[in-house]
């Protein structure tokens, strides 16, 4: 027999501090595997942000910076502009990317900064106790939004992913999930081709991962991913947004 | 056509019982072993009918952890 | 070297390229629009990068980035911007990172006035980000100091891995002087075998990282940090004493107040007063030895500062361990204080201990 799925190198042998049943484990295998494909792990450099994933420092087997929370983008533009030749990507929650890093999320995408975002996007906020996000849906309870999301205080939820695939500079916006085997390879199909949007240098590519948080949805891992197909799903398509230079 | 002979194989220290394997495998082999914990104090993962895996790796995939490792002939 | 006749905003980009710096991230406000201007202009003549960021705050983030990248980078700001990037700069202490960061003053709090201040010495000496940290301060006279210790700030912030600010006001911004560029002595750097700049599947990975979640290995890496801080204090201090021999008064001034001061204490001089002034050149580690120097015959000091209340004031107190009482002229909102007017402050100062 031989083996046909083994833990990728481009983690390191520390074992993950996240709940049971939390995606991140899944979204971060995926793209250390993508980056041992494309054959760019020695030139990678992350950029972690303060999250539940902000010992992703720990996992990825590459150079990481530790950012401030939502600043990431802004320090993977100082990364990039300063080694042009690196592989420089950014792996951010909801609440750092579409909260307190809106505005450097936009204006990377907007100059068009030829760097890769992995956005984890499960509705809530994660490491602080389940507070409610920008994209948590209408009606969810959090624990800041305990009656659930009241869309007259709150407005709805922010649609990342079509915000920002009405950026120019923005080369490679695609939704995926990781409920399903199937989908879980197809999200790797579009971090594949987002790093590869960097590679072929075209601009700036993101791909947010829809995703659970069973701890703070209160519900089994198994239920949450059910929870994540039946709510999040219809509400945040799934799909390619932008990809305008036809990366493949 | 034969079914593919598959074997897995759980490193079963890190295992946080999550059970989204056993939703994941199509020919529903894998089961969390409530008769025992493993060190961090969860069911583990454990496959008893090796014989009927089919080596699609769906639990590989799933694994949150990376805790599975697939073999197919 | 031929001098040549440079705006200051334009001098401090022209010293940062010198110094070897090719990257620079920065937002425009007034008084120091001339910094990202010039440098949007030269770097990329040098196959540099220059970014016009969205913000201030993204502006520190992207110095940070490149800084841990292992390269030569600066930012530039005024008062309210500096305010924004405190976050963005106890994170950069805290990675043990270099940066330089320039400050040109303005009046505050809050929006302010677009012209000069000095009321941003808390925010630079006692640093506005969280934890304990320091950044070296450098504060030039004119453009030429400007130049020199812009230059110097890229060293000794690589050989301390820290961030040093260079901070100078409205003036110093606006103003042109001639000024050479100096071959000054190079420091002994170490190789930057920390930085985040691919590990080629050749060495384990480098993090650049300033959280410990474990108190214990927080605690740590605080002590480190905290030596670095202690030798700068053994070996960083600059100072200038100017005529301090006999001086019944010691003015305290630093910046473009201490030439003014120097003015007043010419005029104070015909009136048969004698005063001298100690110049501290770094706000931090603030000169306290050179206090040492005062003479017997001193009654009185007095810090003079584009302040309010006086912000320096607080360091002369400390350095002065209660000898001698201390006095205070200060002009704020963008107000510049006159050599006349510091000369009758000194004087009532003066009548007031006879």
């Amino acid at each position: 027999m031989a083996v046909v799925f083994d833990k990728t190198k481009g983690l390191t042998e520390k074992e993950f501090h996240y709940c049971p049943g939390c995606t991140h484990g899944i979204i971060h295998r995926i793209t250390a595997e993508v980056l041992v494909e494309l054959g760019v792990l020695g030139d990678a450099i992350g950029v972690a942000p303060v999250g539940c994933s902000v010992l992703a420092y720990d996992y990825f087997n590459c150079d990481m910076n530790e950012a401030a929370h939502g600043r990431a983008p802004a320090v993977a533009t100082g990364i990039k502009r300063a080694l042009p030749d690196k592989v420089v990507f950014t792996y951010q929650g909801d609440g750092d990317l579409a909260s307190i890093g809106a505005a450097e999320v936009v204006h990377a995408a907007h100059r068009g900064e030829k760097i890769t975002t992995i956005f984890v996007n499960n509705a809530i906020y994660g490491m602080t106790g389940g507070q409610m996000a920008p994209t948590t849906l209408v009606g969810q309870k959090a624990t800041t939004a305990p009656y659930g999301r009241d869309e007259s205080l709150c407005g709805q939820p922010l649609k990342v992913s079509e915000m920002l695939a009405t950026i120019n500079g923005a080369a490679f916006v695609e939704r995926v999930a990781v409920d399903t085997p199937a989908n879980v390879r197809k999200a790797k199909k579009a971090i594949k081709k987002a790093f590869e949007c960097q590679l072929e240098g075209k601009g700036y590519a993101i791909v947010e991962v829809l995703s659970t948080c069973p701890t703070n949805w209160g519900m089994t891992p198994v239920d949450a991913i059910t929870w994540l197909r039946e709510n999040m799903m219809p509400y945040y398509p799934m799909g390619n947004l932008r990809n305008p230079w036809e990366v493949k | 056509m034969a079914k593919a002979k598959g074997k897995v194989t759980f490193d079963e220290a890190r295992c946080k019982g999550c059970g989204i394997c056993v939703t994941a495998c199509p020919v529903g082999i894998i089961k969390l072993d409530t008769s025992r914990i493993n060190v961090k104090g969860y069911h583990p993962a454990t496959v008893d009918e090796m014989d009927k895996c089919i080596g699609c790796a769906n639990c590989a995939t799933m694994c949150p952890d990376v805790i599975i490792s697939v073999e197919r002939e | 070297m031929a001098k040549v006749l440079m705006k200051g905003n334009e001098a401090v980009g022209a010293a940062a390229i010198k110094a070897g710096c090719k990257y620079f991230f920065g937002y425009p406000i007034t008084p120091q629009n001339e910094v990202p201007e010039y440098m949007s202009k030269e770097l990329p003549k040098i196959g540099g990068s220059f970014v016009q960021a969205e913000s201030e705050v993204a502006a520190i983030n992207m110095v940070y980035g490149a800084a841990g990248a292992g390269v030569r980078v600066m930012t530039s700001s005024s008062s309210p911007g500096i305010a924004l990037k405190q976050e963005g700069i106890s994170y950069i202490a805290g990675a043990e990172l270099p940066c330089v960061i320039v400050n040109m003053m303005r009046g505050g709090p809050g929006l302010g006035s677009i012209q000069s201040s000095q009321s941003d010495y808390f925010q630079a000496t006692r640093g506005g980000g969280n934890g304990d940290y320091r950044t070296l301060v450098y504060a030039p006279a004119n453009v030429q100091e400007l130049v020199d210790y812009t230059m110097k700030a890229f060293d000794v912030a690589d050989y301390y891995r820290n961030p040093v600010l260079v901070l100078g006001d409205g003036m110093i911004g606006q103003m042109m002087e001639p000024i050479e560029f100096k071959e000054s002595e190079k420091m002994e750097l170490p190789e930057k075998d920390w930085a985040t700049t691919g590990t080629k599947e050749a060495r384990k990975p480098n993090i650049v990282n300033s959280l410990r979640l474990q108190a214990p290995e927080l605690e740590e890496l605080n002590k480190k940090i905290e030596a670095k801080y202690k030798e700068m204090e053994e070996r960083e201090v600059i100072y200038e004493s100017y005529k301090l021999e006999d001086a019944e008064i010691v003015f305290v001034a630093y910046g473009t107040v201490s030439r003014i001061t120097k003015n007043a204490i010419d005029l104070l001089e015909k009136e048969g007063i004698k005063a001298g002034l100690i110049r501290p050149v770094t706000l931090w580690p603030f000169p306290n030895k050179a206090f040492a120097e005062i003479p017997a015959t001193a009654k009185v000091l007095m810090s003079v500062e584009m302040s309010q209340g006086g912000q320096m004031i607080d360091d002369v107190k400390i350095a002065n361990e209660g000898r001698l009482p201390i006095g205070f002229y200060g002009r704020s909102g963008g107000m510049v204080p006159t050599p006349q007017a510091i000369v009758e402050s000194a004087k009532e100062l003066l009548g007031g201990v006879k």
